[in-house]
């Protein structure tokens, strides 16, 4: 029996057993919508803007194994989705986005909601495909699963004019799918490993640096094996965090731009670097040519082979897929043979313990306003560090990421590339659906939360008990911050003026929204906010205006030339 | 350093606009680019003429591996390679000058495809360098056209860049 090409779209997503589709419907998707609400094995998940949509599936994605899969019309559709899309490709996330298109006798010349999706998107995606024959359908659908989630993970875009989701062709979707163009490794180099090893044993300063390759390539149990055997220090970065337990004695905090004290002088200091899953850009190692004097060792683990010696050059470049890389790491380590400098392991824990001695990320904790830090702090506490926390994006953030302590991955969800504002919520919402029964909470700010606030209507629409967490400053803080440090103190059309009354706009969407001025009242507002279990609770801290986020490198600058309390 | 690196890709629409972004994206140099498909029609071999330090062209090659649809790159000027490519100029060709540019083309083993009483098209083939010194050898006030498909080039022996 033959089926339209719409018809083939949805069995193509319940064959990979695509649970969610978050999307927005318009002219050019209306036979796929048809279909869509002709069967209940995929939800459709409406939001309010198809960025939303993107970073819903994102979260869902994120938050998972599992492909986020989104839908969207032709013309603005996809222009709305790009940020989104970019936003992905930016953090290595699996994504189908399925996108209408224009019938195909009309491409080309300028048809209502016409734009050349295939061309817009090109440089942020993995790969994209314009499909002009509703035989193609099936064929191009497997392998946009397959290439978005096998390799280094990534945005896939499938154009679909629209008479091809009309035009009827057999279906029989494939098993099994190979590509002569396609062929990502998985197995490190046995010699590249062994000589690592060596390495790793005779280093003085050894230091491990993990990235969202930990995260993606789910390794993070071989990781924290690896580290507990070799007892060497061990940071993550904003994208690697909860790769390894943030409570452990061997973590030594996020590096980067707004890493702890203790990890970057590690990292600057170090004579062995074992990198995995991380690419070295510039918010972690700042400015490279600092970074090579002194000069260091560099081992480094990458799926992707074009992360390797980019920004810095690599000594033993190891290309594979994490997980089945360290594992074979551990095997050997097992073997027995290999043992570590321990006299001058001990030294330099004697070094980096000094260096955490400066307790780097002090703030006034008798202050009479609410500090953004506290309420981090006490939302770690309250939700017992097991939640899974969005963000957006700016000193937020950076808080987030610096006081909510991850012992796990997939509990840190946020934009750390691209660094889109305007992430958070939808996000959530994408993270909520996937783990129905976890507490899910947005770290957010008022200006971020502006960006996308719209999709508070799609939670209550899906009944999402999503917690945000506000810090309002009003302030772009991160802007403000490099304004008052960088620009002479003149604040640029940061200050955000005109603000809504966020508590009324909550109760408006039919939430509940909650106003904190004082910081006696932060860790009573957070209880009761996460005993509601059912309800979206918006709570807008009021915090200080001027506070800063810190330690922090400059731009341009290197590791240790960071600015302190 | 000047590189000369051939891709074997996917024969699909939006291909070339794959490598041409990606070269301008991240700032690669192209001096030329060519591209046609092979003799089995479902891949295209290209041929890209660019420059860069090692560190970047080891980039340019793993990023050119990393797109979907490339099949194979190998960077010809790592060991013995032949490069050709085809120049048509036209060029003035009365009284004295007619004589003149006839010689000149044969000393360059170049041919006469197309004759009118006052121009000549000349087609020359071979390294870049040689299309050059052929316009150089020429009276420059003489050339009307020049039109050059940009390098081609093939390994030697038995070195072969197929599936």
């Amino acid at each position: 029996m033959q089926l339209t090409g719409a018809e083939i779209v949805i069995r193509c997503l319940q064959e990979e057993g695509v649970e969610h589709v978050f999307g927005y419907p318009g002219g050019a998707v209306l036979f796929i919508y048809d279909e869509l609400c002709k069967q209940n094995k995929v939800k459709h998940i409406l939001v309010r803007h198809e960025q939303g949509a993107l970073h819903a599936a994102d979260g869902y994605a994120r938050s998972t194994q599992k492909v986020g899969v989104a839908l969207v019309t032709s013309g603005p559709g996809v222009t709305n989705a790009v940020t989104g899309i970019a936003t992905a490709y930016t953090d290595s996330i699996p994504l189908v986005v399925i996108t209408g298109q224009v019938p195909t006798y009309a491409i080309g010349e300028d048809a209502f909601q016409e734009c050349d999706t295939v061309g817009i998107t090109r440089p942020c995606v993995k790969h994209n495909f314009l499909v002009r024959d509703v035989k193609d359908i099936a064929l191009t659908i497997k392998k946009a699963f397959y290439i978005a989630s096998t390799g280094r993970p990534g945005p896939v875009v499938v154009d679909i004019p629209k008479d091809v989701t009309a035009a009827k062709a057999d279906f029989s979707y494939p098993e099994k799918i190979t590509m002569r163009s396609y062929n990502p490794v998985t197995k490190g180099h046995p010699g590249q490993i062994k000589k690592a090893i060596q390495l790793l044993a005779a280093a003085k300063r050894p230091m491990i640096y993990t990235g969202g390759g930990v995260i993606l390539g789910d390794a993070s149990v071989e990781l924290t094996q690896l580290v507990r055997t070799l007892g060497f220090p061990v940071t993550n970065t904003l994208m690697g965090l909860g790769g390894y337990p943030a409570t452990d004695r061997q973590f030594v905090g996020m590096l980067g731009m707004h890493g702890t004290y203790e990890a970057n002088l590690a990292m600057q200091n170090c004579d062995v670097l074992f990198a995995i899953g991380a690419r070295f850009d510039d918010r972690v190692i700042g400015n490279p040519k600092h970074f090579f004097d002194p000069k260091r060792t560099i081992i480094h683990i990458d799926v992707d082979p074009s992360s390797i010696s980019k920004r810095v050059k690599v000594d033993v470049p190891i290309v594979g897929n994490v997980r089945d890389v360290l594992k074979e790491f551990n095997k050997q380590l097992d073997a027995g043979k290999t043992s570590v400098d321990a006299a001058a392991l001990k030294s330099w824990w004697t070094q980096i313990e000094e260096w955490r001695g400066s307790d780097c990320l002090k703030y006034d904790r008798a202050s009479a306003i609410i500090k953004p830090q506290f309420v981090v702090q006490k939302l770690y506490e309250i939700t017992k560090g097991d939640a899974i926390i969005t963000s957006d994006v700016g000193q937020h953030q950076m808080w987030a990421a610096q006081f909510y302590k991850f012992n796990k991955p997939r509990r840190w969800i946020n934009s750390g590339g691209l660094g889109t504002m305007g992430f958070g919520l939808p996000a959530a919402m994408g993270a909520q659906l996937a783990n129905p029964k976890a507490t899910v909470a947005c770290v957010t700010g008022e200006a971020s939360i502006q960006m996308c606030i719209q999709e508070l209507s799609t939670c209550k629409q899906y009944k999402l008990p999503i917690k945000m967490v506000m810090l309002n400053n009003r302030y772009m803080g991160m802007v403000r911050q490099w304004q008052e440090f960088f620009h002479g103190n003149r604040y640029a059309e940061s200050y955000m003026d005109a603000l809504p009354d966020f508590v009324k706009l909550a109760e408006s969407y039919g939430h509940v929204g909650m106003r904190i001025d004082k910081p006696a009242d932060v860790e009573g507002a957070l209880k009761e906010a996460f005993a509601r279990k059912k309800d979206l609770v918006f709570m807008d801290f009021v915090t200080d205006q001027t506070e800063n986020v810190f330690p922090m490198v400059p731009g341009g600058k290197g590791l240790s030339e960071m600015i302190l309390v | 350093m000047r590189h000369i690196v051939s891709v074997l890709l996917e024969n699909e629409a939006g291909a070339l606009s794959r490598v041409a972004g990606l070269f301008s994206a991240r700032g690669y140099n192209i001096e030329s680019l060519t591209v046609a498909p092979t003799e089995d029609a479902t891949l295209s071999r290209m041929t890209i003429v660019t420059s860069g330090s090692d560190e970047i062209l080891e980039q340019i090659t793993k990023q050119l591996n990393k797109l979907i649809d490339v099949v194979k790159v190998v960077d010809l000027s790592e060991g013995d390679h032949i490069e050709r490519e085809l120049m048509l100029v036209k060029v003035r060709a009365v009284g004295k000058d007619r004589e003149e540019m006839k010689r000149m083309s044969d000393i360059f083993r170049g041919r006469i495809i197309d004759v009118t009483d006052k121009d000549y098209t000349i087609e020359l083939t071979g390294t870049g360098s040689k299309l050059d010194a052929f316009l150089k050898a020429i009276d420059s006030t003489a050339i009307l056209e020049t039109v050059r498909t940009g390098a081609s080039g093939i390994g030697r022996g038995d070195r072969v860049l197929k599936l």
